[in-house]
């Protein structure tokens, strides 16, 4: 068709991302004039509502931004109260934590590949459709999340909102003998995995590679979940303590969602490209077997290609939780005693979709005084708009359907989570 | 041949203010999901497809609560369009954790949380679907037990009354064999007052009932806080009890009011 001048292109609602999200580009020519991921997401106020809770019933409140990754945000919180009030926890503890968080990858990974984010490769509205030309994939992909979720509700009771994790370790830690029965179907779920990303590197994808920033955590020994400095392509390298003296959050009013920003540089990205970009050499031997054979080689710049990332990230997560199975002893007890003082933590971890930061002030009864939480879609809203900025130029040629599939899918590299997203920020922000 | 069989009753799911667990239970029923999918016509479910058939519906399932003017004028337009409707989660049933909202100053809030208070569309309450429109089922739990909603859903579409019941916690903890928390241990459990329905999890994991389901029927809510203060409880920890993720609902609404009073 013929390019028109003036072209507006609008999802009034997007499919398949977490969450209530619109989607608007506005071109004069090849010339794109505004791009706006409009997030409508009605505002939930958690870090208003925290102020005055225990700090012990952080994990449980904050797991509620989000259905799709509740450990995240158990996990986040906890760390950020442990380092508040000096909680060590045992060795033990901390190997059943990194189990816990790979049951959420493999389950959150293996609902984008297979449920979100393949049926735009393959042409379909949804894996539904998707199952009745290819039913296979689409089981293997729902055993895939199901093998993830059988972790997280043998360790925490349920799938989601799991009730085990608690500040200081777990409220009971399963004897070693309890997590014997995940074996055989992680086996399987580290081969399906591997076929996973073998096949979704055969999905045709085109060619966009814009200059990233990439921050992930980037741990001395381990591909990171829980713990690390948090590094950059462009060189940074600081603790999660000095996270906002580095990172700064704008409100604009197109969005009930806080737009992240890296002081001094602009947009950036997290999440699984990031973390395998930063971390390639922390990847087991099978991983980047798999990897190199999905002609993935860092750095990977291509968010198209994320798709590929993320079923890496899932053959990893399925080899350490085995690796993890192999090693735990139960832990003499299941948590360390923690009482509350005036203190402030702070801490990051790797949340499926990125760094999730949260900051916590208490008082001298350990109850909250100010909360700060920093969700990666967040973060990654500027960097979606950028996304989208660079790519619509190329597709100038297309039809208006065209440009909104690829604009969607373009979205949907990022396995958005707008729930998570409209929940956060702090007071007085506007300091540009 | 799909166009011989009987029209497959049409389902929508909607969203409202959420952490969007509850409409993930459906896609993590894994083993049920294709099967499902078959029974029915999943017309409207943005999580997972983006094709958006047009209403009426046969069966509406919201989740979520009303916290925005334009949310409370949909969910009039979503009663229309439903022959059934179902609100599934404490969101939905009970107006979520984020009805805290409903005992401060909302405009604070948002100051406290946004940088440019004056972009902020939102009510100073957070609501159940109930309150603003009539509701044919209230699914409890935060999240909801996916067991359940496959129980509903299959009731629903046999003309049937779901089967779930609304005795307490303390009957699925004795079946299950735990030991009680706070007999044995003195741990402060909600489970006396809180619907059954996840399958006493929380004391099976060595900790007291936090409330996730709502209040049962007919509680005796006041009646427990006073065996919270046996147990050494102070009557702001007594409130922060109650407010939780069903704080909203009108038993524990009102039990965490006279914890708040001692």
């Amino acid at each position: 068709m013929s390019t028109p001048r003036n072209r507006t292109i609008k999802v009034d609602y997007m499919a398949r991302v977490e969450g209530e999200g619109a989607l608007y580009v506005k071109m004069k020519g090849d010339r794109v004039e505004d791009v706006q991921l409009k997030i409508f997401e009605p505002p939930r106020l958690f870090e208003a509502f925290l102020r005055g809770r225990h700090f012990s019933e952080a994990p449980d409140i904050t797991a509620r931004i989000c259905g799709i990754c509740p450990i995240a945000y158990q996990m986040s919180a906890i760390h950020a109260m442990e380092r508040a009030l000096g909680v060590e926890v045992h060795p033990m503890v901390r190997m059943l934590r990194r189990l816990f968080y790979c049951g959420e990858w493999i389950e959150s990974h293996g609902l984008h590949v297979f449920m979100l984010h393949a049926p735009d490769f393959l042409g379909y509205p949804d894996a539904i459709a998707l199952a009745r030309d290819h039913k296979e994939t689409v089981e293997m992909g729902l055993r895939l999340k199901k093998a993830g979720n059988q972790i997280v509700a043998l360790l925490g009771g349920r799938e989601i909102h799991p009730v085990s994790a608690a500040v200081g370790g777990f409220h009971r830690v399963p004897s070693r003998g309890e997590l014997e029965p995940l074996r055989e179907e992680l086996k399987w779920a580290l081969d399906a995995s591997i076929a996973t990303a073998k096949l979704v590197s055969t999905f045709d994808c085109i060619t966009f590679e814009p200059d990233y920033e990439f921050v992930a955590l980037r741990h001395p020994t381990e591909y990171p979940l829980n713990e690390g400095r948090i590094a950059s392509s462009r060189g940074l390298d600081i603790s999660a303590d000095e996270y906002e003296e580095h990172f700064q959050e704008r409100h604009v009013k197109h969005s009930n969602a806080l737009h992240s920003y890296h002081r001094g540089f602009g947009s950036y990205l997290v999440g699984p490209m990031s973390r395998f970009n930063l971390n390639y050499d922390r990847l087991p031997e099978i991983a980047q077997q798999v990897a190199r054979e999905c002609r993935l080689v860092p750095p990977v710049r291509n968010p198209f290609r994320s798709i590929v990332v993320r079923s890496v990230e899932m053959v990893f997560a399925c080899h350490e939780a085995l690796r993890i199975l192999d090693a735990y002893e139960e832990p003499p007890e299941p948590r360390a005693k923690v009482r509350g003082r005036s203190s402030i933590g702070r801490a990051a971890t790797e949340a499926p979709r990125g760094i999730l930061y949260h900051r916590y002030e208490l008082d001298e009864h350990g109850l909250i005084v100010s909360a700060k939480i920093v969700p990666p879609t967040s973060q990654n809203q500027p960097r979606i708009e950028d996304d989208l900025r660079e790519l619509m130029p190329g597709l100038v040629a297309e039809s208006n359907e065209e440009i909104t599939l690829r604009a969607e899918q373009a979205v949907r590299n990022y396995d958005p989570c707008i729930s998570c997203a409209t929940h956060f920020l702090k007071l007085n922000i506007d300091r540009t | 041949m799909r166009s011989k069989s009987p029209p497959r009753p049409k389902v929508a799911v909607f969203k409202f203010a959420s952490c969007d667990g509850c409409q993930l239970s459906l896609l993590d029923a894994e083993d049920e999901l294709l099967d499902v999918a078959r029974a029915i016509d999943i017309a409207y479910f943005p999580e997972a497809t983006s094709v958006m058939k047009k209403g009426p519906y046969d069966i509406g399932l919201v989740e979520g609560s009303v916290t925005t003017h334009h949310d409370a004028e949909r969910i009039q337009h979503i009663r229309r369009q439903c022959k059934t409707l179902i609100t599934i989660g404490a969101c939905a049933t009970a107006g979520g954790i984020q009805a805290l909202r409903n005992w401060a100053e909302v405009d604070e809030f948002v100051r406290a949380v946004y940088a440019s208070p004056q972009f902020i569309s939102t009510l100073k309450t957070s609501t159940s679907i109930a309150e603003h429109v009539p509701v044919d089922f209230e699914l409890r739990g935060c999240p909801i037990s996916k067991h359940q909603l496959i129980e509903v859903i299959s009731a629903t579409l046999a003309g049937r009354k779901p089967n779930v019941p609304t005795y307490s916690v303390c009957m699925e903890c004795k079946r299950r064999g735990n030991v009680c928390t706070m007999v044995a241990h003195g741990t402060p459990c909600l489970g006396p007052v809180t619907q059954a329905g996840c399958g006493a999890l929380c004391p099976a994991y060595h900790r007291g009932c936090y409330g996730c389901f709502g209040p049962m029927e007919s509680p005796n809510a006041a009646s427990l806080s006073q065996q919270f203060r046996v147990l050494g409880q102070s009557g702001p920890e007594i409130t922060r009890a109650f407010r939780g993720f069903n704080a909203w609902a009108w038993p524990f609404r009102q039990a965490s009011g006279e914890g708040h009073r001692s």
